[in-house]
């Protein structure tokens, strides 16, 4: 196999909440352009981890780390947020929307980032819309208030307002944990599509989901880093009885 | 029970109304609006005072209003919980128990004598701004509190700065909540007559002020004054006076509400 380019590598990453220990030592690599899957029991550490490698944990004023994460072998310490936070961008759990129009949550990102010409706002706009698989949808209707779309519609809609920042990577928190299965698909549709061109990292509840979508998978027990690997193999032949157990559906 | 506690809060106030309107509402006249008092003020109008009254209230909103939106920005939005922080906080809360004649010394202390400013309007405005800041402050930071975490959450994950953050995410959201505190406080500093005694209010004066350095007539100062220093003042004259005061006050308060549901219509979460 050829070697593949490291994206983004933590290095004894622990992360506290106040004197909490949510993640211990984990040390990962992720390639360019891969799908990993971050799986795991609740308070494992996911959201926290997929946290920690844009600096959004640091808005909760208690929180503290320790350990570097290195995005294309540079620091994030040594990184402004602002541009961090542009190239590594995160999709919520349940779908967040600004109460403004459908057009205006795409258009959102490029306007803090000075992006003022109207005509490259819209061709932005659409862009991001078309390959987040929402412009058919909502081509007509994109100065109607946002929230009045679906579910699935607003998350989709969310991953449009995330590539309108064009980023290298982008972070997807139990994406679909609040759809119903069509809408998933979709979703998961767009995530095959968008492969091409990001590195995508998908913290998932749903082991199913994370054999559908993910190339290699991460499971994370209790804040640690238990197994890594191929998705395939991690989910056939598992090397650590506990990510059996979980996979199995034992416990978790 | 529950229906007779809350009847006691509608009696009272109709009552007020009902007796000043009563009383005053005759001698409310075109000439009482428009004219100055005359003949010790037992005849002419009151013009100046309301006018007095108007300028101190766009005088304290001058200065109440940015330093008090400003530090609630900074208390929510920037602030860590720290000494300073708590110290500050505490001082809020402290500043609206403060009874309103101390303000009136206080500000006679600080801005008529130490600064110099004299008996004047901008004495008066930045004492009447000094009372309201608690009020707009913690109003704005409910307004800003409640808006949504997840509106900052999506702007800061899309490479927002703090400030774009305040400015785009949160700000227009808040904005109903931050005017209606603001008109509240004001409405209360229009109605005060104790801080504005010793800073600001002339006894007589009836022409209207020239510069913010400038004495001024007020109606809440001027109501005290005819009720209680002229004598064989016509009683009707002071409810009529104090029916414009209430009538100000009113048309305040009606400005926030409108206000209100009119951003309310546009609430879309």
């Amino acid at each position: 196999m050829v070697k593949q380019e490291t994206i983004i590598n933590t290095v004894g990453l622990n992360c506290y909440f106040g004197s909490l220990c949510v993640l211990k030592d984990v040390s990962l690599e992720i390639y360019k352009k891969e799908i990993l899957g971050i799986i795991g029991p609740a308070n494992s550490g996911k959201t926290t981890f997929l946290r920690a490698l844009n600096r959004l944990n640091y808005l909760n004023s208690s929180y503290s780390q320790k350990g570097d994460i290195f995005f294309l072998n540079q620091s994030i310490k040594k990184m402004s947020e602002s541009i961090l936070r542009r190239r590594i961008g995160i999709i919520f759990a349940l779908p967040q929307v600004l109460p403004v129009s459908i057009f205006n949550n795409v258009a959102y990102g490029p306007k803090v980032h000075g992006i003022t010409n109207k005509e490259s706002v819209s061709r932005i706009v659409e862009n991001a819309l078309k390959k987040a698989y929402l412009w058919d949808e909502v081509k007509d209707r994109l100065s109607e208030p946002a929230v009045r779309l679906s579910g699935g519609q607003q998350q989709r809609l969310c991953i449009a307002r995330t590539l309108a920042v064009e980023p290298d990577v982008i972070l997807y928190d139990e994406p679909c944990s609040g759809l119903d299965p069509i809408s998933t698909a979709k979703v998961e549709d767009a995530m095959q599509q968008l492969k091409q061109n990001y590195t995508q990292i998908l913290v998932t509840n749903n082991t199913k989901q994370a054999a559908r979508v993910t190339e290699r998978c991460v499971f994370l027990l209790m804040g640690e880093l238990i197994e890594i690997g191929k998705t395939d193999s991690l989910f056939t032949e598992p090397k650590d009885k506990r990510t059996d157990d979980y996979i199995t559906g034992r416990f978790g | 029970m529950l229906a007779v506690a809350t009847l006691m809060i509608v009696i009272p106030i109709l009552l007020v109304i009902f007796y000043i309107v009563k009383n005053g509402i005759g001698a409310v006249t075109w000439t009482f609006i428009t004219q100055s008092p005359r003949n010790g003020m037992k005849e002419g109008g009151i013009f100046p005072a309301i006018v007095g009254t108007i300028v101190l209230v766009i005088g304290t909103m001058l200065f109440s209003l940015p330093v008090g939106v400003l530090s609630a920005i900074y208390l929510v939005e920037y602030a860590k919980d720290n000494f300073f922080t708590r110290l500050v906080k505490l001082s809020v809360v402290n500043l609206s128990g403060i009874p309103s004649i101390v303000y009136g010394l206080f500000g006679f202390t600080l801005f008529v004598l130490l600064m110099g400013f004299g008996t004047s309007i901008l004495a008066g405005s930045l004492t009447l701004a000094i009372m309201s800041l608690p009020v707009i402050i913690t109003a704005t930071k409910e307004a800003l509190e409640s808006v949504p975490f997840s509106f900052r959450e999506i702007s800061f994950s899309l490479g927002a700065t703090r400030w774009q953050t305040i400015r785009y995410c949160v700000l227009p959201y808040s904005i109903p909540g931050i005017l209606t505190g603001t008109v509240l406080s004001l409405s209360r500093a229009a109605g005060e007559t104790a801080p504005i005694l010793f800073t600001v209010a002339a006894f007589y004066l009836p022409r209207l002020p020239r510069s913010v350095f400038d004495q001024a007539m007020a109606l809440p100062y001027h109501l005290y004054v005819i009720s209680t220093q002229v004598p064989n003042m016509p009683a009707k004259l002071s409810f009529a006076t104090g029916f414009v005061l209430i009538a100000l006050v009113f048309l305040m308060n009606l400005v926030s509400i409108i206000l209100r549901a009119h951003y309310r219509k546009k609430k879309l979460w």
